[in-house]
C-alpha cells in the first residue's frame, strides 16, 4: 500500500493523553507517527474542565494519590517548556483549588477522605477546611448557602484548548508526523513489528502505544491488552465571556482565561451517549447559583456531554503487552492533570526504561478477580 | 445613522436613558432601530478586542446590537421594543460582575 | 404531551402550517420570538403605517391577510417565546418574558425560516456596515431609512429591491456594487426557459433595474477586492470593477449575497443535512411532506431550502397535511388529496429558482474569504487562522473550532460555520459535505443562568448536590 518514511513508535489517539506521549517520545529522540480520527469523533480532550486536579484523587490507593501529586508538581515547568517551544500560552492557573459544599454533612465527607489519603500516603499531603468566611477570603463573591468548602494548594486549572493545540505544535515542531482523519482497522503483530492498518494504508514501526480512549477497549485485545473502559457522561455549561471574577477553579465552577464561565459537574451512565438533559443542566445550573448568586444573569451560551474514559474502578491502566512485546494501552480519565507525567516518567518507561513504581498496580489483572 | 421617513407627528413617542443622556423614540421601535436613528454608534465594544460594534441583521442572529438594558447586559436590542423610561447603557466589552477581582 | 402539534416561527410557512393543521382539527401552539406574527417578510404587515406598506408593495402587504386570518383563527400562539432546546423526543423548551416553560407533541414542525448569507470582507465588523435585509427591516417595523449616503453590494433579487425601496424613501444611494461573477450570465441562461414559466418574477426583477438605472444610481458589475473604509465606523466602500479601482462614499454599506437555510435547529436535532451545490449552502434533508430524518420532525419553508414566501406558505400546507397523516387524522387518500393544489402551486413557484440560483450565485471569495479577513465576529477570528489550524492537522470545523475559537461566541456559528466548512473543504480538497458542520448544542439562543436554575428548582423540593 502506501509508502511511509520508517518510524520508532506508532501512537494511536490524538487527544490529550495521546499527544502527551507522543510529544514526550519525538522530545527524547524518537521517529513517532500519530493516527488520528476525524472531525467528529467523541473526543474527551475537547469536552474537560481543564482541570489539574489532586484533591481527592487516590482514596484506597495511595500509588494514585503519589502518581497525581507528581504530575501537578511537574505541570509549572511543563508549561513553560510548552510556551518556550511552541510560543502557546497554556494559561496554566496553579494558586490552589477549591470544593464548596452546600452542608455541613458533604464538608464533613469531602474532609475526611482528604484525611485518609493523607495518611495512606504517609503525610505529605497539604489541604485545609475553610469556613465561609475564611473562603470568602480567597473568593469573595461565594453566596450564604456555602457552608464551606476544602482547599486544595496544588489544585490549578489549564486550557484544554490551548494545551490540545500547543502539543500537536509542539510534536509538529519535533518532526512528529501525524495522520488525521483515519480509523485504524485491524493491527497485526508479525516478527516483532506492529502493522497498523486504515483505509488510506498501512502503518509500521516496532513500537505501538494505544492512546485512542474510548476506541481502546476494542484495540487492545488485538496485541494481547486488555482495556475494559465504558463511558461515563458528564454534562458541561459555559457562559458568554465575563471580566474575570473567579481565581481559583472548583469542580463545579471556574472561569477561563478567556473569562468564560464553566460550570458542571456530573456523572452518569448512558453509553455511547454524549446528549445533554435538562434535568442535569438544571441541577448543575441551580448548584453553580447557589455557590456564585451574582451568576444568576450571566448567559449560557452553549452545553454538552462529555464522555469520560472510565476503567472499572476509576484509575488508570498503563501495560506493556507480554504476547506482543513494543505494544501499550495508555488510558486514564485525567488526561490534563497526568499530561506532564505521560510526557515524562511514562514515555521513558515505554522508550524501555523502569516503570515507575507508582504505577505498579494500574494492569489490567487487577480487574480479572 | 437611521432617520425616520414619516415625521414622528400622530406617533407615541417614547423617552429612554441612552448613557446617561435622555433620547425620544417612536413607539413600536426596537431599540436598536430607536438607538440607530438617535445616532447611537457604536452599540458596544467587544469582550476580545474593544473593538466597535453596530447592529449588522436587525433580527436576531448576529448578535452584535449586544447592549445593557435596565440592568441586564448583552441583551439583543434588536429583539425588543422601546419602553417609557428604558435605562441603556453600551456594552462596554465583556458582562462586568460586581465586585470584579 | 401537551398539544397534537408544535409549530416553531410565525412567517408564512409557520403561519399556513398553522392554520391549516388547525382547520383540521389539530390541538396547535404556535411559538415566535417576534411580538408579532409575520416572520421577516411580512414583519410588522398588520401595524406599519400606510406611507410604509405603500412604499413597500404588494408583494408586503399580501401578507396581512395571512397574519389577520391567524390573529381571527384562536390558534394558540405564544409570541416573543424563543425556542431553545428541543430534546430527542421533541419536547421543546422556550423562554417567555425570563421564565421557561416546556411543551410537548407527537409532530414539530420548524419553520424557522432563512438567514441572510454572511459576506465577510474586510471591514466588514464596522458600525455601518449591515445586512441589505436589515436595512428593509428598518423600513418595515420602524419606516427608518439610512440617514447618509449608502452603498450596496452584493447580488441577488433582495438587493434590487431594498436598493429601490430605500430609493423611494428618500434614502440617497451613493451606488450599487454587484458582485456576481460574470460568468454567471451564461451560466443561468439554460435556465431560462424554465424561470419564464414565472414571468411576473422575472419582470418584477427588470423592473427594479429599470428604476435604479433611471434614478441614475452608479452601477457596477463584477465587482472583486470589496473593503470597508473606515476607522471606528463605516467611511466608503472600496472595490476593483470594470478594470479599475473605485471608492464610494457611504456611511451604511448594505451587503447581501443572497439568503441560506437557518439550519441551527435542524443541527440541534442532528438530523440529515446535504450541502447543495446550486443554492450553496446547508438543507436539512426532508421528504415532500417535510419530513427530515428524525420521525416527527418537519420543516416547512424556506428553512428546508430558499423558495420565497409564496412557495413557503404552500410547503406549510404540506407539512401540516404531512403531520396529520402521520398522527391518524387524515387518511392517505384525504392527505394527497387535500395536497394536490399546495403541490401545484409550490411546483410553479419553484419555476424560477434554478435561473435565480446560477444568476446570482455568489463569488468564490464570499465563500472562502482572503486570510486577513475575520470570519467569526463573536471571537473575532480570521480566515487565515482556520487554514492555519486545518494545516496543524484539524479536519473539520469542531476541530479548528476548539483550537482557534472560531465559533465558540453567542451566534454559535450563525455567521461563521458554512463560511469555515467551505475554508476548510477548499483547504483540505475535500467537499464540503464531507467536511461537516459544527455540532449544535442547547442553548439555541443564550439563556440566562437563573433561567435553567428555576427548571430544576420548579421539579425539586431537596436542594441539588
Amino acid at each position: 500500500m502506501s509508502a511511509h518514511r520508517e518510524v520508532d513508535t506508532l501512537v494511536i489517539g490524538g487527544g490529550i493523553v495521546g499527544m502527551s506521549v507522543a510529544y514526550g517520545l519525538a522530545r527524547a529522540g524518537e521517529r513517532v507517527r500519530l493516527l488520528d480520527e476525524g472531525d467528529d469523533a467523541f473526543r474527551a480532550a475537547r469536552g474537560n474542565f481543564g482541570l489539574v486536579w489532586v484533591q481527592g484523587k487516590g482514596l484506597g490507593n495511595a500509588g494514585y494519590a503519589r502518581w497525581t501529586m507528581a504530575a501537578a508538581q511537574e505541570w509549572a515547568v511543563f508549561a513553560s517548556e510548552l510556551a518556550d517551544r511552541t510560543g502557546v500560552d497554556v494559561e496554566l492557573s496553579q494558586i490552589g483549588g477549591l470544593t464548596m459544599c452546600l452542608d455541613e454533612a458533604e464538608l464533613a465527607e469531602r474532609a475526611g477522605g482528604l484525611a485518609a489519603i493523607r495518611q495512606q500516603i504517609g503525610g505529605d499531603y497539604r489541604f485545609e477546611v475553610l469556613d465561609l468566611a475564611q473562603l470568602r477570603e480567597l473568593s469573595p463573591l461565594v453566596g450564604p448557602d456555602v457552608v464551606g468548602a476544602v482547599f486544595c494548594p496544588l489544585d490549578g486549572h489549564v486550557s484544554p484548548l490551548r494545551l490540545l493545540r500547543a502539543l500537536f505544535q509542539g510534536f509538529a515542531s519535533l518532526k512528529g508526523e501525524l495522520v488525521a482523519g483515519v480509523h485504524v482497522d485491524a493491527i497485526d503483530y508479525k516478527d516483532g513489528v506492529f502493522h497498523v492498518r486504515t483505509p488510506s494504508g498501512v502503518h509500521v514501526a516496532g513500537k505501538l502505544v494505544l492512546a485512542a480512549g474510548l476506541g481502546n477497549r476494542d484495540l487492545a485485545p488485538l496485541v494481547g491488552l486488555d482495556a475494559p473502559v465504558k463511558p461515563n457522561r458528564g454534562q458541561i455549561l459555559v457562559s458568554e465571556r465575563v471580566q474575570p471574577f473567579l481565581k481559583h477553579p472548583s469542580l463545579h465552577v471556574r472561569q477561563t482565561g478567556e473569562g468564560v464561565v464553566q460550570i458542571g459537574d456530573s456523572k452518569e451512565d448512558v453509553g455511547y451517549d454524549d446528549g445533554t438533559t435538562l434535568e442535569q443542566l438544571s441541577r448543575i445550573t441551580a448548584r453553580a447559583t447557589r455557590c456564585f448568586p451574582l451568576l444568576k444573569n450571566v448567559n449560557i451560551v452553549r452545553t454538552w456531554g462529555a464522555l469520560r474514559v472510565m476503567s472499572p474502578d476509576g484509575f488508570p491502566i498503563y501495560q506493556a503487552s507480554t504476547t506482543c512485546p513494543g505494544a501499550f494501552v495508555v488510558t486514564c480519565h485525567s488526561g490534563i492533570t497526568l499530561a506532564p507525567r505521560h510526557a515524562g516518567a511514562l514515555t521513558q518507561w515505554i522508550r524501555g526504561g523502569i516503570e515507575p513504581t507508582d504505577i505498579h498496580g494500574f494492569k489490567a489483572e487487577r480487574f480479572h478477580v | 445613522m437611521f432617520r425616520p421617513i414619516e415625521p414622528t407627528g400622530e406617533k407615541r413617542t417614547v423617552a429612554l436613558q441612552v448613557e446617561g443622556k435622555s433620547i425620544v423614540a417612536r413607539a413600536g421601535d426596537t431599540l436598536a432601530i430607536a438607538l440607530l436613528n438617535a445616532g447611537v454608534t457604536p452599540f458596544r465594544q467587544t469582550p476580545v478586542s474593544g473593538r466597535p460594534r453596530a447592529p449588522l441583521c436587525l433580527m436576531g442572529v448576529c448578535f452584535d446590537c449586544l447592549v445593557e438594558v435596565d440592568g441586564q447586559q448583552n441583551v439583543q436590542s434588536c429583539m425588543l421594543e422601546v419602553q417609557e423610561g428604558m435605562q441603556v447603557q453600551l456594552q462596554h466589552g465583556a458582562r462586568h460582575m460586581e465586585g470584579d477581582v | 404531551m401537551t398539544h397534537d402539534l408544535i409549530v416553531i416561527g410565525a412567517g408564512p410557512a409557520g403561519i399556513s402550517t398553522a392554520l391549516t393543521a388547525a382547520s383540521l382539527g389539530l390541538k396547535t401552539v404556535l411559538l415566535d420570538e417576534q411580538p408579532r406574527a409575520g416572520g421577516q417578510i411580512y414583519r410588522n404587515v398588520t401595524v406599519a403605517p400606510p406611507k410604509v406598506t405603500e412604499l413597500l408593495g404588494p408583494d408586503y402587504r399580501y401578507g396581512r391577510a395571512m397574519v389577520e386570518r391567524l390573529e381571527r383563527s384562536g390558534v394558540d400562539v405564544r409570541h416573543a417565546a424563543v425556542v431553545w432546546d428541543v430534546a430527542r423526543d421533541l419536547s421543546v423548551t422556550a423562554m417567555q418574558a425570563g421564565r421557561s416553560f416546556q411543551l410537548r407533541a407527537p409532530q414539530l414542525i420548524a419553520a424557522t425560516g432563512a438567514m441572510e448569507r454572511p459576506s465577510p470582507i474586510p471591514g466588514w465588523t464596522l458600525p455601518g456596515v449591515m445586512n441589505a435585509g436589515a436595512a428593509q427591516i428598518a423600513l418595515k417595523s420602524a419606516g427608518s431609512v439610512p440617514s447618509g449616503p449608502v452603498v450596496l453590494a452584493g447580488g441577488g433579487p433582495l438587493l434590487l429591491l431594498v436598493a429601490c425601496q430605500l430609493l423611494e424613501a428618500g434614502a440617497t444611494l451613493e451606488g450599487i456594487v454587484e458582485t456576481s461573477p460574470t460568468g454567471n450570465r451564461w451560466r443561468a441562461l439554460p435556465h431560462l426557459p424554465a424561470a419564464l414559466g414565472s414571468p411576473t418574477a422575472l419582470l418584477k426583477g427588470l423592473g427594479f433595474m429599470r428604476k435604479l438605472r433611471s434614478a441614475g444610481v452608479p452601477w457596477f458589475t463584477g465587482a472583486t477586492e470589496l473593503m470597508v473604509d473606515g476607522q471606528e465606523k463605516a467611511q466608503a466602500l472600496s472595490f476593483k470593477a470594470g478594470g479599475r479601482a473605485h471608492s464610494l462614499k457611504a456611511s451604511v454599506v448594505l451587503l447581501h449575497h443572497g439568503v441560506v437555510p437557518n439550519t441551527q435547529l435542524t443541527r440541534l436535532m442532528r438530523v440529515e443535512h446535504d450541502w447543495d451545490t446550486a443554492q450553496v449552502c446547508w438543507q436539512p434533508r426532508v421528504d415532500a411532506w417535510g419530513q427530515t430524518t428524525l420521525d416527527g420532525l418537519r420543516i416547512a419553508g424556506d428553512g428546508a431550502s430558499i423558495g420565497g414566501a409564496l412557495a413557503a406558505e404552500r410547503s406549510g400546507v404540506l407539512a401540516a397535511l404531512g403531520a396529520a397523516h402521520a398522527i391518524g387524522r387524515l387518511s392517505l387518500a384525504e392527505r394527497d388529496a387535500r395536497a394536490q393544489p399546495a403541490i401545484k402551486a409550490l411546483k410553479q413557484q419553484l419555476h424560477i429558482r434554478p435561473f435565480l440560483d446560477a444568476l446570482y450565485r455568489p463569488p468564490e471569495w464570499i465563500n472562502t474569504p482572503a486570510d486577513d479577513t475575520m470570519v467569526c465576529r463573536c471571537e473575532e477570528v480570521t480566515a487565515g487562522r482556520v487554514r492555519e489550524m486545518a494545516r496543524l492537522g484539524c479536519q473539520g470545523p469542531n476541530q479548528t473550532k476548539f483550537f482557534s475559537r472560531c465559533g465558540m461566541g453567542p451566534c454559535q456559528g450563525r455567521m461563521c460555520g458554512a463560511t469555515v466548512s467551505q475554508i476548510l473543504a477548499k483547504e483540505l480538497g475535500k467537499p464540503v459535505a464531507e467536511i461537516g458542520a459544527y455540532r449544535i448544542r442547547a442553548p439555541l439562543k443564550p439563556v440566562p443562568m437563573a433561567s435553567l436554575a428555576a427548571l430544576f428548582d420548579d421539579n425539586h423540593e431537596n436542594h441539588p448536590t
